[in-house]
């Protein structure tokens, strides 16, 4: 369904997502009616292998929720999830279970993705321990030793616990403990937001590295557009749940046909004073509208810049705008999408 | 948050620890907690050897010390004598007997229920949560007293009734302090990244959410024992519990309270016994909670 | 875009001397702040950068007397002239709030939930300027439109859960510069918020840095945000400020090794760099037990014996530049 390019030998994708949606029911007291929030709705999009797609938007947008809808963390509400071939939303627990080993996550508080009661040895191990119980103690240990070393952990801090580190250690660890089963997919939930920048490019070239070494497929989630696209092959745009851009890094940099896209990458300060004050910028007017109750039409259109004549803010508000190819591999949800 | 000190010597292959083992380490180096285990230990011994070594039995009457102004601390009696004349030093050590075995295995019962309970419901949820957490809410309304004398009725009077019927209300507790703790963990990213290695639910109860709820379990089991010691003092009063010549602490020590202007000694003796027992368990309590906390250094 | 007309001759706004902030904790003596110095011009933005235990928000913390209680600072700070520092409480409350106010990071907890917007805007107006409450009303209205809240004069009767982030710190703004302070010092103000919402803020603050003449102090970890807004920007590393200089010029040529790793560890979206980012080395120090010498010492990859034995003091370079490094120049390509 998609016509983007296929650069591996294999023709079918690694993971296929089609019109996935994630929506949670809030029950709001006993004589109040249920609302919906649609976290995540009908969003579709593929992974090849060796990929790294980037997911970006801001608070609200269902990224994250995107991201453990695809591991089958959380239940997607509709839609499928295909893996090599094998529907994940269908698969039985104990498919799901041996298939994890492929599937693995990286998260963004790396102190509090690590048991506080465990030894870094015990949290690295803990996959391995699951997936392959037959492996006796030592031979685990070796395992563990060798990814800490990978990771740039050195071996002496095996029995020690998470406080103990800072949080560029933390995420190393985090990254050891996805890593140990040699996945095929890692989803990475904003893995350098809550890190400092020198350490933040620490960990973005250890990604890297690890990508290109072991042919990972990367989801990688963020809010921040300048790793996302020092990161990511492809990107992908979300907004109020719904998906709005998705295109090769370049093209998506070089033109974006999406007015919130173009509104987000020029909103990103740049670290050079010359550059940051001559720039043309799009401020968007207002907030986030609420996810239990979204525009009409396109969700975008109460803060979008060319929404606001009358006569095309009518069309915005009556129908939803479909995710449309606008140039080879890159599609956007705009009826005007000429005029972005 | 500490950097990593370098100081951690280049030693050959490390060999990997549990918490487990940090913890007896831990425990060890605590010299009140290890002080107090002590104590605990030498109490419980000298309750379990000291009726054998005694000369005077736990239903002697001493019919020259029957009146409470000669039965005063004395060579022969060092407790002094109780209000029927009988020698205190022993009868403090058969309550202790039976006030440390209540307490502590009532204590264990409720500890392994409610904490099994609790963290099931809070874990799994939904469905389960509503019909786990309701059952607990009807045993609470039960009656405390009224589910006691049901339970002499039907199996008639028997020590082993007072455990059951104390750990059957002490649980209710600790399910509930569990499972509230087990939700606010059960949200944690590392819970999350547990399940995404494919870890099953019994595992991650096991592995994961239990051994952080120690800590308030922990305190709470300290806090349970003597308000369990203090129950079944309660039940016996009420004739439902232990029975003449049988006693606990607390039987002794509500018997003390009526003499307390008279004959302070039997109220002294049994109290001095209770309060070190409580403050070494508190002591315990604590060691134990630090102990298994690898933040406490 | 900087303000020319303040003429950098004029008596400072704030002068810190020697400004030393100590923690005590169970672990032993933290050295959060050390011998720093420095001066604000009235009506000028100056950036403070670093990383999170760099010092950088404790420096401010410090001189609004706002330190946790284990803390305690030494040195010179003076405000128009006066010395603040260890000033007796009442004296302090009516130069903060009416002639330095400071914002914070998250605006959801700076509001109280359980008082209307305008209580808690009057309250500060008829406290510290006496005003009545139909005059206080009046300015806060015209505040909140200052600082972009649409309708303002309907708003101004909610309550803060009514607002979005994004609002709520342009309230927390608002309230801050009621009383058109000398000083406005904004901690991380943009860091809870979303991009396209920061880029509304920074747009409110750059209007209000004209209109208004009040010196802001931008304490930030993101280079991009003091780009956009400083005239001058200070670089802090293990609690010491290590480099200091003019917006333009710093970016332009990083002088302290620290800055210039800083400035190319960035990944930046405006342009595609090489598929490797610059890594500096390493952590950052541990203000417990700071190495003698140069904080930096561990992960520049400059380091010579003289860095391992000696504090590199701040030493002026060119008018208006100074770096604490004694390395005569460095390479961009190191």
């Amino acid at each position: 369904m998609t016509a983007g390019s296929q650069t591996t030998d294999d023709t079918t994708p690694l993971l296929q997502v089609d019109d996935l949606a994630v929506h949670f029911h809030i029950n709001r007291g006993l004589f109040r009616s249920n609302d919906v929030v649609r976290a995540v709705d009908g969003v579709s999009f593929t992974l090849n292998r060796s990929e790294t797609l980037g997911i970006v938007g801001e608070s609200g947008c269902g990224k994250s929720t995107l991201g453990r809808a695809v591991l089958q963390l959380l239940k997607p509400s509709q839609g499928s999830v295909v893996w090599l071939g094998q529907d994940l939303t269908k698969a039985d627990t104990e498919t799901m279970r041996r298939l994890r080993k492929d599937l693995q996550i990286i998260f963004q508080d790396p102190l509090a993705s690590l048991d506080p009661r465990m030894t870094i040895g015990d949290i690295i191990d803990e996959p391995l321990m699951t997936h392959f119980p037959e492996l006796s103690r030592s031979e685990r240990r070796e395992r563990v030793r060798s990814i800490m070393d990978r990771v740039g952990l050195r071996e002496q801090m095996i029995n020690r616990y998470p406080h103990e580190f800072s949080g560029g250690q933390a995420q190393r660890i985090g990254i050891a403990r996805a890593m140990i089963l040699s996945p095929q997919l890692i989803v990475c939930d904003e893995p350098v937001s809550a890190l400092d920048v020198s350490i933040q490019a620490q960990i973005v070239n250890l990604l890297t590295h690890l990508q290109r070494e072991f042919a990972l497929s990367l989801v990688f989630i963020s809010h921040d557009l300048s790793v996302v696209r020092h990161i990511s092959h492809r990107i992908a745009v979300m907004y109020l749940g719904k998906l709005v851009e998705i295109a090769d890094r370049n093209a998506l940099f070089a033109k974006q046909h999406h007015p919130y896209t173009k509104a987000l990458i020029s909103a990103v300060p740049v670290p050079d004073p010359r550059v940051e004050r001559s720039r043309q910028r799009v401020v968007l007017v207002g907030d986030l509208p609420s996810p239990i109750d979204p525009p009409s039409g396109c969700r975008f259109r109460t803060r979008c810049p060319i929404a606001q004549a009358p006569e095309i803010q009518k069309v915005c508000a009556t129908a939803e705008p479909p995710l449309t190819e606008v140039a080879p591999g890159h599609r956007a949800a705009c009826h005007f999408w000429q005029q972005a | 948050m500490t950097a990593d000190s370098l100081s951690a010597p280049a030693a050959a292959p490390v060999r990997g620890r549990s918490l487990w083992d940090d913890a007896l380490r831990r425990l060890l180096r605590n010299r009140a907690a290890v002080t107090a285990a002590v104590t605990l230990l030498m109490l419980a011994a000298v309750c379990l050897i000291g009726p054998l070594l005694s000369p005077h039995a736990i239903d002697q009457v001493y019919w020259d010390r029957l009146s409470l102004d000669a039965a005063a601390p004395s060579w022969d009696h060092w407790f002094g004598n109780d209000a029927n004349g009988r020698d205190l030093m022993v009868r403090v050590f058969y309550g202790g007997q039976i006030s440390l075995m209540v307490g502590l295995t009532a204590t264990f019962v409720a500890l392994i229920i409610g904490v099994t309970w609790g963290a099931t419901a809070g874990f799994m949820g939904g469905q389960v949560d509503n019909i786990m957490m309701r059952i607990v809410d009807v045993m609470y309304s039960l009656p405390f007293m009224f589910f006691v004398i049901l339970l002499m009725v039907f199996f008639g009077r028997n020590i082993f009734l007072i455990f059951v019927a104390i750990g059957a209300v002490e649980w209710l507790d600790m399910a509930r302090i569990v499972r509230g703790q087990t939700l606010s963990l059960k949200r944690r990213e590392f819970i999350e990244a547990a399940r995404a290695a494919g870890v099953g639910t019994a595992t991650i109860i096991r592995r994961h959410i239990l051994p952080n709820t120690l800590g308030p379990v922990v305190v709470y089991t300290t806090l349970a024992v003597p308000k369990v010691i203090l129950l079944e003092s309660f039940i016996s009063f009420l004739g439902l519990g232990v029975q003449e010549p049988l006693t606990s602490w607390g039987v002794l020590i509500s018997e003390g309270a009526k003499e307390m202007e008279t004959a302070p000694w039997m109220l002294i003796w049994p109290a001095i016994f209770l309060a070190i027992s409580l403050f070494c368990l508190n002591f315990v309590g604590d060691g134990v909670r630090d102990a298994l906390d690898p933040r406490d250094r | 875009m900087t303000s020319l007309d303040s003429v950098p001759e004029t008596a400072p706004l704030l002068a810190v001397d020697r400004l030393n902030t100590r923690f005590d904790t169970p672990e032993g003596e933290v050295a959060a702040v050390n011998d720093v110095s420095f001066t604000i011009q009235p009506g000028e933005t100056i950036g403070i950068v670093g990383e999170s235990g760099s010092g950088k928000s404790q420096v401010f913390l410090s001189i609004m007397g706002l330190l946790a209680i284990n803390g305690r600072a030494t040195g010179s700070v003076r405000f128009r002239g006066e010395e603040v520092l260890g000033i007796p409480r009442q004296r302090l409350n009516r130069i903060r709030g009416r002639h330095m106010s400071m914002i914070f990071q998250d605006p959801m907890t700076s509001l109280n939930p359980y008082l209307k917007v305008s209580q808690q805007l009057n309250e500060v107006l008829m406290q510290h300027m006496g005003l009545g409450q139909r005059e206080a009303t009046k300015r806060s209205i015209a505040m909140l439109d200052l600082v972009r809240i649409p309708e303002a004069s309907r708003r101004i009767d909610m309550y803060p859960h009514e607002f979005s982030g994004g609002m709520r710190q342009r309230v927390m703004i608002a309230m801050a510069l009621l009383c058109q302070p000398g000083l406005l010092i904004a901690d991380e103000p943009t860091t809870a918020l979303d991009v396209t919402v920061q880029a509304q803020i920074l747009d409110v603050m750059e209007d209000l840095r004209c209109e208004l003449q009040t010196a802001i102090v931008l304490i930030t970890h993101d280079m991009g945000v003091i780009a956009r807004l400083s005239d001058r920007v200070m670089v802090m590393y293990g609690g010491r400020v290590v480099e200091t200089g003019p917006v333009q010029a710093l970016f332009d040529h990083p002088q302290h090794p620290y800055t210039a790793g800083l400035l190319r560890a960035m990944p930046r979206v405006d342009r595609h760099g090489t598929s490797e980012l610059y890594v500096i080395p390493g952590q950052p120090p541990n203000l417990q037990y700071l190495p003698a010498g140069c904080a930096y010492q561990d992960r520049c990859p400059h380091v010579h014996d003289r860095c391992l034995g000696d504090v590199p003091p701040l030493i002026a370079t060119a008018p208006g530049r100074a770096k604490a490094c004694f390395l005569d120049q460095i390479h961009s390509d190191a």
